[in-house]
């Protein structure tokens, strides 16, 4: 039995700086992974190579047996890998039901779209109540939920979470974080970036540090969560 | 005659005109912030398409009925120029400097003006077009040629197919999503490439319909005729806020009536004799847009660039 996501000696590079330099990590079915690091340090670069937005310098990804190279970025959700970028990116002058209808844009299954559609609504009720705004007219938070919906449409095998509380009040990065650990106790999977440390690795299964382009320390979320170093760079601790 | 509602009507038809053309240019940019400079030329072009359908037709065959064929010969014709243009001249520079595919906008417009000059059989005159016979209608106190009544009726049909498009199919709201946010609409996979393709297409159907309704009411096409209205097209555009297809077509009209307006009464204006007539029309046209750009720079309708994080 394979992983189903498997990463390996992945590098990425802009121009001639290489900004991931060859990582390795596996997401199991099932599970929550989280890849925490500073600005800089490449995470987001991962993603977005996973999604097929940059094409990596080499190494390979491995999707639910299929390699992912070489298949362009609109393709790779239909595989069952979706991406809530980090910013956010909702639609900003579309409705909230005709964001999240685009992250059902390759389905075919009118019913299920609906269904799916009262899902997110039933995850994010506030979502529910504005659908007929325009989603630029949220606060960072309920962007952030209906990124996290939007994502969910596709019904994915794997969802990947970018900096999901970044910018957020607290009580509103309450809410999130406690959104993907519902998600998690539904059986989601997730690889979640965060650089909130704490919480990442209070629900992730596997953790990975990331320092610029390397994962540098990998362990379970617990063991991460009591390591020394990463108390100290990480969780605020001298 | 009643001269307010002539004026006014002369400028809607030369409004509507322009604002079928200037949805290519919005809805282009809009898409990959490409001024396609060469889209007055994929309107002129459309004119000879139109034409050629014509002439093939036999002797004696009805002018109202042809009018469909020459539509769909003219749609043909730009739909396939606009995009092989697309993907031989504009795509390869995607992610170049912008000046790069602009700079390829204006010579694309050089090669096929000279392209239909050189090799349309006798183009180096303007074409006859055909004309509908019959004298002008009156409506509402204005004497409105039957030719012109083309446009006044295509126009908002287009328009209102186009929102339709938009807003209530899965295509459109791709292409909305597109033109906000290109990589995230990839993520959810939105084959853009395929949406920027069909952006040309729809802009260059709407610049041959324009073409079939410039040749019915000018009586000829030439090779020159995409120039001039595709600036002032592309004037319409800016006024009524680039990116935004109803911004287009309100700028088509507010131009076209402006032109008409300042053409019929400048003149009139004690001390402004001089710039009376027709000649002094494209002055008015192009100082509006200066005006409109001082005071309003996003365009009547346009939202401030800012919000496009």
């Amino acid at each position: 039995m394979t992983a189903l996501l498997e990463v390996e000696d992945l590098r990425v590079a802009y121009g001639k700086i290489e900004a991931v330099k060859g990582i390795s990590f596996k997401v199991e079915a099932g599970e929550v992974v989280t890849l925490i690091g500073t600005n800089g340090a490449g995470k987001t670069t991962t993603l977005r190579t996973l999604s097929g937005l940059l094409q990596p310098l080499g190494g390979q990804i491995k999707f639910d047996g299929k390699s992912l190279r070489k298949i362009p970025a609109h393709k790779i959700v239909s595989l069952g890998l979706a991406h809530s970028p980090e910013g956010r990116h909702i639609f900003p002058r579309m409705t909230i039901e005709d964001n999240l209808r685009l992250g059902a844009y390759l389905r075919t299954d009118k019913e299920g779209i609906e269904k799916d559609i009262q899902r997110a609504y039933d995850l994010f009720p506030i979502l529910g109540e504005r659908r007929k705004q325009a989603a630029g007219t949220l606060s960072g938070g309920e962007q952030q939920m209906l990124a996290m919906g939007r994502a969910l449409m596709s019904q994915p095998k794997l969802l990947m979470l970018d900096e999901p509380s970044m910018g957020l009040s607290p009580i509103m990065m309450q809410k999130i974080m406690a959104t993907i650990q519902e998600l998690k106790a539904q059986g989601t999977t997730i690889l979640l970036i965060e650089q909130n440390a704490q919480a990442a690795l209070s629900l992730a299964d596997h953790g990975h540090v990331m320092e610029v382009g390397k994962i540098v320390l990998s362990g379970t979320g617990q063991d991460l969560l009591h390591d020394e170093s990463v108390r100290k760079a990480y969780l605020g601790e001298d | 005659m009643n001269e307010l509602p002539q004026q006014l009507a002369n400028g809607l038809i030369l409004g509507a005109m322009y604002g079928l053309i200037a949805i290519g240019y919005t809805m282009v940019y809009g898409i990959v912030q490409l001024i396609n400079f060469a889209h007055g030329e994929i309107f002129m072009v459309g004119g000879f398409g139109a034409l050629t359908v014509y002439l093939w037709m036999p002797d004696g065959f009805a002018l109202g009925a042809a009018v469909p064929l020459m539509i769909l010969g003219g749609v043909i014709v730009s739909v396939a120029v606009a995009t092989a243009a697309e993907r031989f001249a504009y795509r390869p520079l995607r992610g170049a400097p912008r000046l790069a595919p602009l700079i390829t906008a204006i010579g694309l417009s050089i090669v096929l003006q000279q392209v239909v000059w050189m090799w349309y059989p006798d183009a180096k005159k303007d074409h006859p077009f055909p004309q509908f016979e019959g004298g002008p209608i009156d409506v509402f106190g204005a004497s409105i040629q039957r030719g012109d009544l083309f446009v006044l009726i295509a126009a908002p049909l287009c328009m209102f197919a186009l929102g339709l498009f938009v807003t209530k199919t899965r295509s459109g709201r791709g292409m909305q999503a597109t033109a906000q946010d290109p990589d995230t609409a990839k993520l959810m996979g939105i084959n853009t490439d395929r949406i920027i393709v069909m952006a040309f297409a729809i802009g260059a159907a709407f610049a041959a319909i324009a073409a079939v309704a410039y040749g019915l009411k000018n009586g000829q096409v030439g090779f020159r005729m995409g120039f001039l209205m595709g600036l002032k097209a592309f004037t319409a555009a800016v006024l009524g806020g680039i990116g935004n297809i109803y911004g287009a077509m309100l700028g088509g009209i507010v131009l076209g009536v402006a032109e008409s307006l300042a053409t019929g009464y400048i003149g009139d204006i004690p001390g402004m004799d001089l710039f009376g007539g027709g000649a002094w029309k494209d002055v008015w046209a192009f100082s509006l847009l200066i005006l409109v750009l001082l005071f309003r720079p996003q365009g009547l309708l346009g939202e401030r660039v800012a919000d496009r994080a």
